[in-house]
């Protein structure tokens, strides 16, 4: 997977959107969901859109080191293969980069961003069960000194079905 | 439905995305002791019986120009939270919509949404009219823009998914 510029870095960098060829945009318009399940998944998208399995595979990988895209791949739905949960942490100012670091160290931490808030810090821990996601929880919390709202999931009333994008 | 050890060998296999190599999926046996077939046909039940949400392109909002992103939280009566939660959820430009415990006193509330836009006024509208269309305009809410992206990548459904050779 190609690294994650922090975001001001991104912004520099970023050529804009402008800069996608339309095959690229096909891409991420229409393939957020049913991503060919068959042996040759490129080419089958590349006879969809008029193109071929080498160019479909070379922009895809374009997007993904530009950072536009994370992965082509699964988004489980929450709780059915494992357990996770939203953590909030209210983290003195000076010592946000710190707590932050120590956060995503942990391998089942999967996002982590600060917000404007007193509760700063919000974090995704995903892991096998509850009691390993409990436990990470409780580990974050023994090492910043720190407590950490737990704050999993009670009802879904729409999980992540793509994005839809708008190109000006 | 349970899932059982292959499924979730599987998963963690793709945990980091597909390969972008012509045969992904052959890739993917390689790595996980299975079929290619049998690959194909697992993933295939994983998204029918809905542990898979979705299969395709993950996107980055914010490298696609959504720069800013608020999660946006209200204090719904338990009775009405349901109500409001679908509502929400029916608005295109709502990403994710759940229920969570509230976390009394330090966090008063219970309906989550993630509202995505160009920059923080074009949330700060939508967030008004989605306020407007589930009924909560009188509902205590608060929004938290995202300040600093620590760490942003696929969730990990074990400690360490079997390797994946790189696509050539």
């Amino acid at each position: 997977m190609a690294g994650l510029a922090p975001i001001a870095e991104a912004d520099r960098n970023a050529a804009g959107t402008a800069a996608l060829s339309e095959l690229e945009k096909r891409l991420l318009d229409e393939y957020q969901h049913g991503f060919p399940l068959s042996p040759r998944p490129y080419r089958d998208i590349a006879r969809q859109i008029d193109s071929d399995e080498t160019t479909v595979i070379a922009a895809l990988d374009r997007l993904t080191r530009a950072g536009l895209i994370s992965r082509v791949g699964a988004v489980v739905t929450p709780h059915k293969a494992g357990w996770s949960t939203l953590a909030a942490m209210a983290v003195p100012p000076r010592r946000l980069e710190q707590v932050a670091d120590l956060v995503s160290s942990y391998p089942e931490v999967n996002h982590n961003y600060e917000r404007a808030h007193r509760l700063n810090l919000w974090f995704v821990v995903t892991g096998t069960d509850v009691l390993h996601v409990r436990s990470v929880l409780k580990a974050i919390e023994a090492r910043s000194g720190l407590a950490v709202l737990d704050l999993p999931l009670v009802e879904a009333y729409r999980l992540d079905l793509g994005f839809p994008l708008q190109w000006d | 439905m349970g899932l059982n050890a292959t499924d979730l060998r599987l998963i963690a296999a793709i945990q980091d995305g597909l390969p972008l190599d012509p045969r992904p999926y052959a890739r993917v046996a390689e790595a996980t002791g299975l079929s290619e077939r049998e690959v194909i046909s697992r993933l295939g039940r994983l998204a029918e019986v809905g542990v898979i949400r979705r299969f395709g392109v993950v996107v980055h909002h914010h490298e696609l120009g959504y720069r800013a992103n608020a999660m946006v939280v209200w204090d719904v009566p338990d009775a009405e939270i349901g109500e409001a939660g679908r509502r929400l959820a029916g608005l295109p430009f709502v990403s994710l919509c759940y229920r969570r415990p509230r976390h009394l006193p330090d966090w008063p509330y219970n309906l989550f949404c993630m509202i995505h836009g160009r920059d923080r006024g074009a949330v700060e509208a939508l967030v008004e009219e989605a306020s407007a269309a589930a009924g909560l305009s009188g509902r205590p809410r608060d929004l938290l823009f995202s300040r600093r992206r620590f760490k942003q990548r696929g969730a990990r459904y074990a400690p360490s998914a079997p390797r994946l050779r790189k696509a050539g």
